[in-house]
């Protein structure tokens, strides 16, 4: 399914500059999958030691949470467009 | 060199001082470390009572850039004991339990001016001519004033729906305003973006660890108010989830730099049922946070994707503490509680906080003999809306006294409950003063 992903500032140094991918991905894991291959170095950033996509990273799907429309198992839609959005927290325990 | 810096919670990556909230590496949110070796020599008790009775007689534990010159007495709001909503939450008057009343921290009358405070200290040095936020309410009041004060532009984002008292609090201190379509995660979600677009300071996205150090002086005061000791417990509103961390932080490092003795205290957090994602998470045992779609009146907590919720689950389950939350009716019958039991009045947030109280009474998971703490962090008169209906507004009488006897007569009260009754009863007996 034909997406548009737009990319964070703070990650485009592992995309040499580019801010927004068009590809094609069924669901977040096809979509991570396709990151991955395009740009290896940006594969650290977005996923932990375990592989698991990373917790502060909030991806949303023409600006709503994907939690809301199922995460994982949300089927995109063709041109849905995600935005990558670092959770901004700053806790202490 | 300063006694500070940005630290990565989770991969340990330092990032010296910078307006930055994440980890380039991993994502991660950053926090502001101290060199506490170096404060040991420098902080003490007696130095820090010596000083003026505001939030900068902690500038030490605070990330201040050197010669910082504060222009506002922030903080340092009254503590006192509570014994009639003890009494009420409780069923004895026990002198345990006590306000931290932040519903008079000035300049803005809620808790969020001393994160603004430094904010905006650390906004000027940093070189940003505009500050920003996206809020709730009471951080757009505070980061509007704090601008004004110190000749910075303010631009500040909020819900379309909030409080009319809150927008016209923003306005007065000659603040851009820009009203959003959406909820407060929408709007955060927003200022995200526009934050990696524009070089503005947004206190709560690249400004926001320094922002949430000025959470501590909660803590801080709360520990020196009641003579340099920790509570048992405390009872905290949660929203983006940051306060509750920041006050465990604070009583931390007064332990850590031998101010206190060191003691377990309990941390329990307050959330409106409408907006729960943080106390259902600590109920169902998740460490995880599940978004929510607010909706309570409880406006200045509707956040449903806690920036901190991950740690606020984490500093109430290793306490072992709990989480509450209560619905609108609860809310507002806790409002009205606290204004009448001890003369307090305070916004939703407020009636949240006394609401799970006591729920937490009632289930046993604070004990009337523990000293325990609420956090009011906000005043009623920013939310009257939802008391609107609440009161009836009675019929004007003529101003003569035979009016009044009518009116006192028309009154279907119990006699002993009339003004005066009591004084004049002594006094045909003789027994008056």
């Amino acid at each position: 399914m034909p997406i548009t992903v737009q990319i964070p500032t703070a990650l485009r140094r592992h995309t040499s500059g580019v801010g927004s991918v068009e590809c094609s991905a069924a669901n977040l894991e096809e979509l991570f999958s396709v990151l991955d291959q395009k740009f290896p170095e940006l594969k650290p950033h977005l996923r932990d030691e375990k592989g698991q996509i990373r917790r502060f990273l909030n991806v949303y799907v023409n600006e709503e949470d994907i939690r809301f429309l199922g995460g994982p198992t949300y089927a995109f839609q063709e041109g849905d467009e995600i935005l990558l959005v670092p959770s901004i927290a700053g806790g202490s325990v | 060199m300063s006694h500070y810096e940005l630290r990565c919670r989770e991969c340990g990556r330092t990032w010296g001082n910078q307006p930055r909230s994440i980890c380039d590496e991993c994502f991660s949110p950053l926090e502001v470390t101290y060199d506490y070796d170096a404060l040991k020599t420098s902080v003490s008790r007696e130095r820090i009572s010596s000083r003026a009775p505001n939030m900068w007689r902690y500038s030490e534990l605070l990330p201040l850039p050197q010669g910082h010159q504060p222009r506002l007495p922030v903080g340092f709001t009254p503590l006192f004991q509570a014994p009639h909503l003890a009494q009420k939450l409780t069923g004895a008057a026990v002198g345990n339990l006590y306000i931290k009343n932040d519903a008079v921290c000035l300049p803005t009358l809620s808790f969020k001016d001393r994160v603004v405070a430094v904010a905006l200290a650390n906004a000027r040095e940093f070189g940003f001519d505009t500050v920003s936020c996206s809020s709730t309410g009471n951080l757009a009041n505070a980061v509007a004033a704090h601008a004004a004060r110190e000749g910075l532009k303010a631009w500040i984002f909020i819900p379309s729906d909030l409080e009319p008292a809150k927008i016209l609090g923003t306005n007065v201190f000659g603040a851009k305003v820009v009203r959003i379509a959406g909820n407060y995660d929408q709007v955060n979600r927003l200022c995200s973006q526009i934050a990696d677009e524009h070089r503005w300071g947004f206190v709560n996205v690249n400004l926001r660890p320094y922002y949430a150090e000025g959470s501590k002086t909660v803590g801080f005061e709360i520990a020196e108010q009641l003579g340099w000791r920790l509570p048992d417990n405390i009872v905290c509103p949660m929203a983006g989830g940051s306060l509750i961390t920041k006050i465990k932080k604070a009583f931390d490092e007064l332990i850590e730099l031998g101010l206190v003795e060191p003691k377990e205290v309990k941390f329990f957090g307050a959330q409106a049922t409408g907006c729960s994602p943080i106390s259902t998470a600590v109920k169902t045992g998740s460490s995880e946070i599940e978004p929510q779609k607010p909706s309570t009146i409880a406006r200045s907590l509707a956040i449903g994707n806690p920036a901190d919720g991950h740690y606020a689950i984490k500093a109430i389950k290793n306490t072992g503490g709990w989480s509450e939350d209560v619905s609108d009716p609860q809310v507002v019958d806790s409002i009205k509680l606290l204004a009448e039991t001890e003369g307090i009045f305070t916004e939703t947030a407020g009636g949240v906080t006394v609401g799970c109280a006591g729920k937490l009474y009632r289930q046993d998971r604070i004990l009337p003999e523990e000293t325990t703490v609420l956090c009011i962090t906000g005043n009623g008169l920013k939310t009257t809306d939802v008391l609107a209906g609440v009161y009836e507004t009675e019929q004007p009488i003529a101003p003569k006294l035979k009016e009044f006897e009518y009116y006192l007569q028309q009154q279907n009260v119990d006699r002993s409950n009339i003004p005066g009754v009591l004084a004049r009863a002594e006094e045909a007996a003789g027994i008056g003063a």
